[in-house]
């Protein structure tokens, strides 16, 4: 069992790096598209668990450390393998 | 007045904060690694700047977990001195004991540079020898120092006189593009300082300025 974990800046956090690459995609002719934000993807692995425990494990982790509240909110999906 | 200087595994101004104590003011100094627990027999903490932990995740999201936060957290809540210095900024961030969050700069490249600085509140044992206005030059060298936070909590930092130190206006100013060009802040106690420039590398005229010495001096109370 797998979680994958997407981590995103909150609305209204600039994301100078996003913003590169949009400016740096626009710059190479690739057009409409509207804006780019960066974020981080994040792969945890379980063995012999239950999907809800390793959902509440998930949801721990990026609580307590893998997420910075103050500007980053996360969303995972539990997959099996 | 007995100071610890916090090591992580990546700190390296952790030298540079240690000199400033035992060979410029000759004061007692040690350096603590991050897996002691205790610090009460030290009267004022130095985190110090670096890449503690590689600045993995994010900067200081994980030394905020070392064994040695959980005391520093405690002696701060008591009212003893905690200075952060760059990293040590990121880290008092990632641990709660200030607001707001450090992103990454303006310009998204690590800057190494120096930067003058505005004295603005000098209701603080860091800054209570100082003028307010005074200007000071230390130098920068960072990639995530562009403070950010909600209006609510930058109200908060201005109406309360928590904003320690800004970068000036025009030349040499705030090059990270910090709000309100805020460029250290103090906790609601006033006993913890954070900031980005290293007063810590400003001690000497031979490093190129020594205006960060008066911050120190200004701790132990002898400017």
């Amino acid at each position: 069992m797998k979680a994958k974990i997407y981590i995103s800046y909150k609305e209204g956090i600039l994301d100078p790096q996003g913003k590169t690459v949009s400016h740096a995609l626009d710059a190479i002719g690739i057009k409409k598209i509207k804006s780019v934000r960066m974020g981080k993807y994040i792969e945890m692995e379980f063995n012999g668990i239950s999907k809800d425990k390793a959902s509440e494990i998930t949801d721990e982790s990026c609580r307590k450390l893998l997420a910075n509240p103050n500007t980053e909110t996360y969303s995972f999906e539990i997959v099996e393998e | 007045m007995h100071f610890a200087v916090i090591v992580f595994p990546g700190s390296n101004c952790d030298h540079d904060a240690y000199h400033v104590f035992r060979h410029i003011l000759d004061v007692p100094v040690d350096f603590v690694w991050h897996r002691e627990t205790d610090l009460k027999k030290y009267d004022a903490i130095i985190i110090p700047g670096g890449f503690s932990y590689g600045d993995y995740l994010r900067t200081g999201a994980i030394a905020r977990f070392s064994p040695v936060m959980e005391s520093i957290i405690k002696e701060a809540h008591a009212g003893k001195p905690v200075f952060g210095i760059c990293n040590g900024f990121q880290i008092l961030i990632e641990s709660g004991l200030l607001p707001g969050a450090l992103i990454i700069n303006q310009d998204v490249r690590f800057l190494s540079q120096d930067v003058t600085l505005e004295v603005d509140s000098t209701d603080s044992i860091y800054t209570r020898s100082l003028q307010k206005g005074r200007k000071l030059t230390m130098p920068i060298a960072h990639k995530q120092g562009n403070f950010i936070a909600n209006d609510d909590t930058l109200k908060m930092l201005e109406v309360e006189d928590r904003i320690a130190f800004r970068y000036s206006k025009g030349k040499n100013g705030n090059p990270n593009g910090s709000i309100n060009r805020i460029a250290g802040i103090l906790n609601k106690k006033r006993n913890v300082l954070g900031m980005m420039p290293h007063p810590e590398r400003a001690v000497e005229t031979l490093l190129g300025s020594d205006d960060g010495i008066d911050i120190f001096k200004s701790m132990i109370g002898v400017a």
